[in-house]
C-alpha cells in the first residue's frame, strides 16, 4: 500500500511538470508584453497552441526519413522524464535515486542530439544553420554545466538532486561566494539552453538570428506539439532545478505526507512564478548577442563554474 | 569571537571583488569597463566598511568612505566625460582573445591560493582567505594591464591593483596608518589620471578619433 | 584454460600459414575468416571463463621457445583475462564481418595471411609473462598490422601512412625495450615474476613510467605521439582499421597498465598528475581534430585518440589515488577506465564496421560526397546511429555509464592531500566535460552529413545495402552497447577481481533487487540506474505515442520542404562536413589549428565564383615533427661523408676506436 501511494506521488509529479510547462512559458509571454506596453496574447494561449497542433495534418518534406517522425517523440520521451526526475515540491520521491544530475544533464544532451539530427534530416539549409550552431553552443553550455554540478556536489557529497537539496538546506552551508558563482553560471547556462535573448530569440523569424527554431522548422502538426511541449518542459525544469537547488525552502521530504506535499506544491508554484518574472524582466531589459559573443558568454560560464569550485577548495582548506 | 554570519559576508564581499575583476576582464566596451570599475570599487568599499564593523576599527569607516567617493563616483564619472570631450575609440582590442585571457585569470587565482594559504598557516581564517583573494585581484589587475591595447584600460587595472592592496590591508586586522596610506594611494592615482590623460593620451588617441575609424570597420579575423 | 588459449592462438597462426597457401582460391576468404572466427569465440568463452571464475592462483606455463636461458613464460591472471575479453570480442565481431566484407577485397592475398597472424599477436602479447615473449608479440602485432595497412598500398597516402607508422612503431618499441631493460636489470631477471618482487627507487620508476608513457602511449595514440594513428588505420581495410582502433590501442593500454600497476611498484602522487593531464589534453585534441576532418574513417580515428585519452585520464587517477593509500577511489577510477576501455572497443568497431560498409556500398570516404544513405542503407544507418550515441555518451548506452564513472572518480578529488591534484583534477573535468560535449557535435556532424539530408552525388543516390554477415556483426555490437548501458552491474561486477588485484578494493558489491542500480562509493552518495531510464524513456514515447494516435489527427502530406520558402533543388544547398563545424573551428581552431579562412571574392560583373580556403596547421606536426625530421636530415647529410672515405681514413677509425675502447678500460680499473 505505502509503495503503490509512493509510486502514486511520483507519477503525480510527472504529470504535474506536463500541465505546468505550458503555463509558465505563458506567463512570461504575457509579461514581457505587458512590460512592452503590449496586452500580450493570454496566459493559457500555450495550451490553446498545442491543442491546434495536433488537431493539424503534418506535412513531410519529400526527403525527410523515418528519423524525422521519430525524433519528435524521443526528444519528448527524454525530456519529460528528466523533468520529472528533478524535484519539484518534493525530495526523495521513488524514482529520486535516479535524479542523478549528470544523468538529467545527460538526458537533455539526448534529446539535444536527436533534434540536432532532425535539422540536418531535410537537407535544407536551414537545418544545417540551426544544428550547426546549437552543437556549438552545446559544447560550451555542457561543460559549463558540468562545472556547476561539480561545485554543487564537492559542497554535498553526492550528485543526486534529494541529496544535495538537502544538503543546501542545512544551516551549516552558510553564504558562500561559490554558491553565489555556481548561481549565476547556473542561469547563464539555463538561457543558454532554454533559446533564451541574450543567446538566441525563441519568437523570431529572421534566420540569421535562428538557433532553436531553425532546426524546428520543417516540422508541423502533431510533431510540432510535442516538440513545442518539449521546449516548454526545459525551460520549467531549468526554474525547478535552480529553485531546488538555490532556494531549496519549502520542499517537503518524502517522509511528511499529503498536507506537506499541498504547501510544498503551492510554494514551488509560486516560485515559478517569481522566475518567469525574472525571466520576462531580464529578457526585455537585454538584447541579443551576436552568434560569435555567445562563445565568449558561455566560455566566461564555463570559467565561473571552475572559478567556483576553485574556491570551495580555498574555503574548505581553511 | 567573529562569528559565523559575519565571516560568510566578509568572505562573500572579498569572493565578490574576485568575480567583478573576472568582469573587469570580460569587458569589450569602454563605458562598461568604468561602470564596471565603479562597481568594483563600491565592492571593495562595502568590504573595507563591513571589516570596520566587525573589528571595532572606526578609521577603517573612513577609508570605505574615500574608495567610494574618489574611486566609485569622481574618477568614473570624469573618466567619462574625458572619453567623450576626446573622442576615444570605444572599443578594447584584446591582445589574445577574451576567452584565454579569462584562462589565463583562472590560473592565476589558482596560482595565488596555491601560494598563500600554505605560507599562511597560523593566521586566523579570515585574515588567510582575505590575503588569498587579494593576491588573486592584484594578479588579475596585472593581467588587464598587460593584455588590453587600450591605456584607459590600463589605468583601471592598475587602479584595481590597488583595490586588492587595500583589501589585504584591511583584512590583515591591526595594519597601522591604512586609513592614511590610503588616503596618499588615491591622490595618486588621481594624479596619475591626470597625468595621462593630459600628457600621453592626447597627442596618441587624436588620430584614434573614433570619426576617423568608422571607414575602417570590420571584423577581426 | 591457459593451454587452450594457447591453442586457439596456435590455430590462428596455422590458418595464418594456410592463408599462403590458399590466397586465391576462392573459398579462401569463408575458410580464412571462418577458422577466424571461430578460434576468436573460443577465446572469448575461455578468457570470459577465466575472469568470471578466477583461480586463486593464476595460470602460468612455461615452453621452451624463444631464448634458451629463457624460454617463454605465459601467465593467465584477472587483467590478462579482461583485455583478453576485449580482444576476442573484437576479433570474433571483424572475422565475422570479414566473411561479408572480405568478398569485396580486391587482393585477398594480401590481407588474408596476416588477419588471423594479427589476432594471434595480440593474444600473444596479453598472456606474455616475461620481457623478451612481450617484446616478442608485440613487434609481431605492429608487423602484422602494418602489412595489413600496407594492403592497399597503391592507392594515394596509404605508402606514406605505413612508413610513419613504422616509425613511430619502431620509436614506441625502442622506449618499452629501455623500460623493460631498466626493470630487468634491476631486478636480475627478465621474467615478469622476478621483477614483481624487486621494488625500484623512485628515479628508476619515474624513468619506467615515461618510458612506458612513451612506448605504450605512442602505440594506444596519446598526444603528441599520436600523428601516425589517423593515417595508418584509416588506410587499412575496415575490418583491420576496427580492430586497430579497437583491440590494438586496447593492447596498448594493456601494456602500460601491467607496467605501471604492476611490475614497477608503489606510484608516487605525481605520476598520476602527469598520466591524467596528458588524457586530458589528449582528449581535447583529438576531438577537436575529429570535428574538422571530413573523411569518414580519419574522424573515427581522431575519435580513437579522445576515448584513449579518456581511459588515461582515470588510469592517471587511480595511479594518484594509489599513490596517497585511497584503494576505494582508485578502484573506482581504474574500474572506470577498464570499464571505458571495453565500450570504446564495441562501439569504435561497430562504427569502423559502419564506415566500411557505407565505403564498400559508395567507394566513398569523404562526407561531402554522401548524404541520404538513410533511405538507401536504412539498417546500415540505424547501427550507426546507436554506436553514435554510444560514443556521444548518451542514456541509455554505455558510453554514459563509463563517463559518469569517471567523472565519479573526479568528484573524489577533495580528498587528495596534495595541492596541485586538487587544483589539476577540476581542470581535467573541465576538460573530460568539454571533449564529451565535442563527441556529441561531431557525431551529429558525422551521422547527419554521411547518412541525413539529399544525395550529394550519383554513387551517394545509388547506394545499396550490405550484406548479411556485415550486419550481423554491427547487430551484436549495438545490442552489446546497449545491454552494457542497461545493466552495467553485471560487468562492473566482472571487473572486481581486476580492480582488486591491481588496487587492493574493488566497487560495492550489489545484492538482490539493488544489483540493478550501480553504487561507485556508497547509496546515500550517487547511484545510477540504467534499465530505470531506459523503461521510463520507452514509457514517455509508448505513452506520447499512444495519447497523439488517439486525440491528435492522423493525417499526414508528403510536400517539397518549406526551407522558409526557398526551396533549392540542388542537393549543393544543404549544409556540409565543413560548414557544420565552422562555429566550433571560429570558436576554438583559431588557437588550436592556427585555422584562417579567406575568401577570394570576384570582381562585380566578373562571372567566376567565389572560394572559400581554409587553412588548418596540426602545430604539434609543425612544431615537432618537422623539426626532428629535418634534424635527421641534417644529420644524415654531414654523416654522409662518411661513406666516401678512403682506406686510410676508415683504418684510422678503426684505430682510434679500438685505442678509445682500451682507454677506458684503463681507467675503469
Amino acid at each position: 500500500m505505502a509503495i503503490a501511494l509512493a509510486l502514486g506521488v511520483q507519477l503525480l509529479q510527472l504529470a504535474l511538470v506536463l500541465v505546468l510547462a505550458p503555463l509558465l512559458t505563458g506567463l512570461v509571454r504575457k509579461l514581457k508584453a505587458h512590460l512592452v506596453g503590449r496586452q500580450g496574447p493570454p496566459l493559457l494561449q500555450p495550451y490553446r497552441d498545442l491543442a491546434r497542433l495536433l488537431r493539424k495534418e503534418v506535412v513531410l518534406a519529400e526527403s525527410a526519413s523515418w528519423l524525422f517522425r521519430a525524433a519528435p517523440y524521443l526528444i519528448f520521451a527524454t525530456t519529460w522524464v528528466a523533468a520529472a526526475l528533478v524535484p519539484t515540491f518534493a525530495t526523495g520521491l521513488v524514482f529520486g535515486y535516479a535524479a542523478d544530475v549528470i544523468a538529467i544533464v545527460a538526458l537533455l544532451g539526448a534529446a539535444r542530439f536527436m533534434l540536432a539530427l532532425a535539422g540536418l534530416d531535410v537537407g535544407t539549409s536551414f537545418g544545417g544553420i540551426g544544428s550547426s550552431r546549437e552543437m556549438m553552443i552545446a559544447s560550451l553550455a555542457e561543460p559549463a554545466m558540468l562545472m556547476v554540478v561539480f561545485t554543487l556536489s564537492l559542497l554535498a557529497g553526492s550528485t543526486q538532486l534529494s541529496s544535495i537539496a538537502a544538503a543546501l538546506q542545512s544551516p551549516e552551508v552558510g553564504l558562500r561566494v561559490s554558491l553565489a558563482l555556481a548561481l549565476v553560471a547556473l542561469i547563464m547556462v539555463a538561457l543558454a539552453e532554454n533559446a533564451r535573448i541574450p543567446v538566441d530569440n525563441p519568437a523570431t523569424h529572421l534566420e540569421l538570428t535562428m538557433v532553436h527554431e531553425a532546426m524546428i522548422l520543417e516540422y508541423s502538426g502533431r510533431h510540432l506539439a510535442l516538440i513545442e511541449t518539449a521546449s516548454y518542459l526545459k525551460l520549467l525544469l531549468y526554474v525547478s532545478l535552480i529553485a531546488c537547488v538555490f532556494f531549496p525552502w519549502g520542499l517537503a521530504s518524502a517522509a511528511q505526507g499529503g498536507g506537506a506535499y499541498l504547501s510544498a506544491a503551492v510554494v514551488y508554484i509560486a516560485k515559478l512564478g517569481a522566475a518567469g518574472f525574472a525571466l520576462a524582466v531580464f529578457e526585455t531589459a537585454i538584447a541579443k548577442m551576436r552568434v560569435f559573443r555567445v562563445s565568449d558568454f558561455l566560455g566566461a560560464a564555463l570559467m565561473l563554474g571552475l572559478l567556483a569550485a576553485l574556491l570551495l577548495f580555498v574555503t574548505q582548506a581553511t | 569571537m567573529i562569528d559565523r554570519l559575519a565571516l560568510d559576508i566578509a568572505h562573500l564581499c572579498a569572493g565578490g571583488l574576485v568575480l567583478v575583476s573576472f568582469m573587469l576582464l570580460y569587458q569589450d566596451r569602454l563605458t562598461g569597463l568604468i561602470n564596471t570599475f565603479a562597481l568594483h570599487a563600491i565592492v571593495v568599499s562595502f568590504s573595507v566598511a563591513w571589516q570596520a564593523y566587525i573589528q571595532h576599527a572606526p578609521q577603517l569607516y573612513i577609508t570605505a568612505g574615500i574608495a567610494l567617493g574618489v574611486k566609485a563616483i569622481v574618477i568614473p564619472l570624469a573618466l567619462h566625460r574625458i572619453i567623450v570631450r576626446l573622442g576615444i575609440h570605444r572599443s578594447i582590442e584584446p591582445v589574445v582573445s577574451i576567452g584565454q585571457t579569462m584562462l589565463a585569470g583562472i590560473g592565476l587565482v589558482a596560482l595565488a591560493v596555491m601560494v598563500m594559504l600554505p605560507v599562511t598557516a597560523q593566521a586566523g581564517t579570515l585574515a588567510r582567505e582575505d590575503l588569498a583573494f587579494a593576491l588573486s585581484v592584484i594578479l588579475l589587475g596585472l593581467l588587464m594591464m598587460i593584455s588590453r591595447r587600450n591605456a584607459v584600460s590600463q589605468v583601471i587595472g592598475f587602479m584595481s591593483i590597488e583595490n586588492g592592496l587595500i583589501l589585504a590591508a584591511t583584512g590583515a586586522k591591526g595594519m597601522p596608518l591604512v586609513v592614511e596610506i590610503s588616503v596618499a594611494f588615491s591622490i595618486l592615482i588621481a594624479l596619475i589620471v591626470i597625468g595621462v590623460f593630459l600628457f600621453r593620451i592626447r597627442e596618441r588617441f587624436e588620430t584614434v578619433d573614433i570619426h576617423l575609424l568608422h571607414e575602417h570597420r570590420g571584423e577581426q579575423p | 584454460m591457459l593451454a587452450a588459449l594457447l591453442g586457439c592462438v596456435a590455430l590462428l597462426l596455422v590458418a595464418s600459414v594456410g592463408a599462403i597457401a590458399l590466397a586465391d582460391r576462392r573459398l579462401a576468404t569463408t575458410a580464412i575468416y571462418g577458422v577466424a572466427l571461430t578460434a576468436s569465440v573460443a577465446g572469448l568463452l575461455l578468457a570470459l571463463a577465466a575472469l568470471l571464475a578466477p583461480a586463486p592462483v593464476p595460470a602460468t606455463l612455461a615452453l621452451p621457445i624463444g631464448l634458451p636461458w629463457l624460454g617463454a613464460h605465459f601467465r593467465l591472471d584477472a587483467l590478462s583475462a579482461f583485455f583478453l575479453v576485449v580482444a576476442n570480442l573484437g576479433g570474433a565481431a571483424a572475422s565475422l564481418y570479414g566473411l561479408g566484407y572480405g568478398r569485396h577485397e580486391e587482393a585477398p592475398a594480401r590481407v588474408l595471411p596476416f588477419f588471423p597472424a594479427f589476432l594471434a599477436a595480440m593474444n600473444l602479447v596479453l598472456v606474455a609473462d616475461d620481457a623478451f615473449s612481450f617484446l616478442f608479440s608485440w613487434e609481431f602485432m605492429s608487423l602484422t598490422s602494418w602489412a595489413l595497412v600496407m594492403a592497399h598500398h597503391r592507392r594515394s597516402g596509404n605508402a606514406a601512412a605505413g612508413y610513419l607508422y613504422l616509425l613511430m612503431a619502431s620509436f614506441g618499441t625502442l622506449a618499452l625495450i629501455l623500460a623493460f631493460g631498466l626493470l630487468a636489470g634491476w631486478s636480475g631477471a627478465y621474467d615478469f615474476a622476478a621483477i614483481r618482487t624487486a621494488s625500484p627507487s623512485a628515479l628508476m620508476g619515474a624513468a619506467v613510467l615515461a618510458l612506458a608513457l612513451a612506448g605504450a602511449g605512442s602505440k594506444a595514440g596519446v598526444v603528441p605521439l599520436h600523428v601516425w594513428l589517423p593515417l595508418a588505420h584509416p588506410a587499412a581495410p575496415s575490418h583491420v582499421s576496427a580492430l586497430m582502433s579497437g583491440v590494438m590501442t586496447k593492447v596498448a593500454v594493456y601494456g602500460f597498465v601491467r607496467i605501471t600497476f604492476d611490475l614497477v611498484g608503489a606510484p608516487l602522487w605525481w605520476w598520476g598528475a602527469l598520466v591524467a593531464l596528458t588524457g586530458g589534453i589528449t582528449a581535447v585534441m583529438g576531438v577537436l581534430h575529429a570535428l574538422m576532418e571530413h573523411d569518414l574513417k580519419r574522424l573515427l580515428a581522431y575519435h580513437t585518440v579522445e576515448n584513449i585519452g579518456i581511459i588515461f585520464i582515470g588510469l592517471g587517477l587511480a595511479l594518484a589515488f594509489s599513490a596517497n593509500e585511497m584503494p576505494a577511489a582508485a578502484a573506482l577510477a581504474l574500474t572506470a577506465a577498464l570499464f571505458h576501455v571495453f565500450n570504446h572497443s564495441v562501439f569504435k568497431s561497430l562504427l569502423f564496421f559502419g564506415a566500411g560498409a557505407v565505403l564498400t556500398a559508395t567507394g566513398e570516404r569523404d562526407m561531402e560526397r554522401l548524404g541520404g544513405l538513410i533511405h538507401r542503407m536504412p539498417r546500415t544507418a540505424f547501427l550507426f546511429l546507436v554506436g553514435s550515441a554510444a560514443i556521444s555518451a548518451l542514456p541509455p548506452f554505455n558510453g554514459f555509464v563509463s563517463e559518469w564513472l569517471t567523472f565519479q572518480a573526479i568528484l573524489l578529488s577533495p580528498a587528495l592531500p596534495q595541492w596541485l591534484l586538487k587544483f589539476l583534477v577540476p581542470a581535467i573535468g573541465a576538460l573530460l566535460a568539454l571533449s564529451a560535449a565535442l563527441a556529441a557535435a561531431c557525431f551529429v556532424k558525422a551521422f547527419g552529413v554521411t547518412f541525413l539530408g539529399r544525395a550529394r552525388s550519383q554513387v551517394a543516390r545509388e547506394a545499396r545495402e550490405t550484406d548479411r554477415c556485415s550486419l550481423g556483426a554491427m547487430f551484436t555490437l549495438a545490442a552489446l552497447c546497449l545491454v552494457a548501458g542497461v545493466l552495467p552491474a553485471w560487468f562492473i561486477d566482472a571487473l572486481a577481481p581486476v580492480a582488486q588485484a591491481l588496487t587492493g578494493s574493488h566497487l560495492p558489491e550489489r545484492h538482490g533487487l539493488d544489483w540493478l542500480t550501480i553504487v561507485p562509493i556508497a547509496q546515500s552518495r550517487s547511484s545510477y540506474n540504467g534499465l530505470l531510464l531506459f523503461v521510463l524513456i520507452a514509457f514517455a514515447a509508448a505513452l506520447a505515442a499512444a495519447a497523439i494516435h488517439r486525440f491528435a489527427s492522423g493525417r499526414l502530406r508528403r510536400a517539397p520542404a518549406w526551407d522558409c520558402g526557398f526551396p533549392d533543388p540542388s542537393p549543393a544547398t544543404q549544409y556540409t562536413a565543413g560548414s557544420f563545424s565552422q562555429p566550433i573551428r571560429r570558436v576554438f581552431g583559431t588557437v588550436v589549428f592556427r585555422a584562417r579562412e579567406e575568401v577570394e571574392m570576384p570582381a562585380p560583373g566578373a562571372t567566376q565564383s567565389a572560394r572559400l580556403h581554409v587553412q588548418l596547421r596540426d602545430v604539434l606536426w609543425d612544431t615537432l615533427y618537422v623539426p626532428a625530421a629535418r634534424a635527421v636530415a641534417l644529420a644524415a647529410d654531414h654523416l654522409n661523408a662518411v661513406q666516401f672515405l678512403t682506406i686510410r681514413a676508415y683504418l684510422t677509425l678503426v684505430f682510434g676506436a679500438l685505442v678509445a675502447l682500451l682507454a677506458v678500460l684503463a681507467i675503469w680499473q
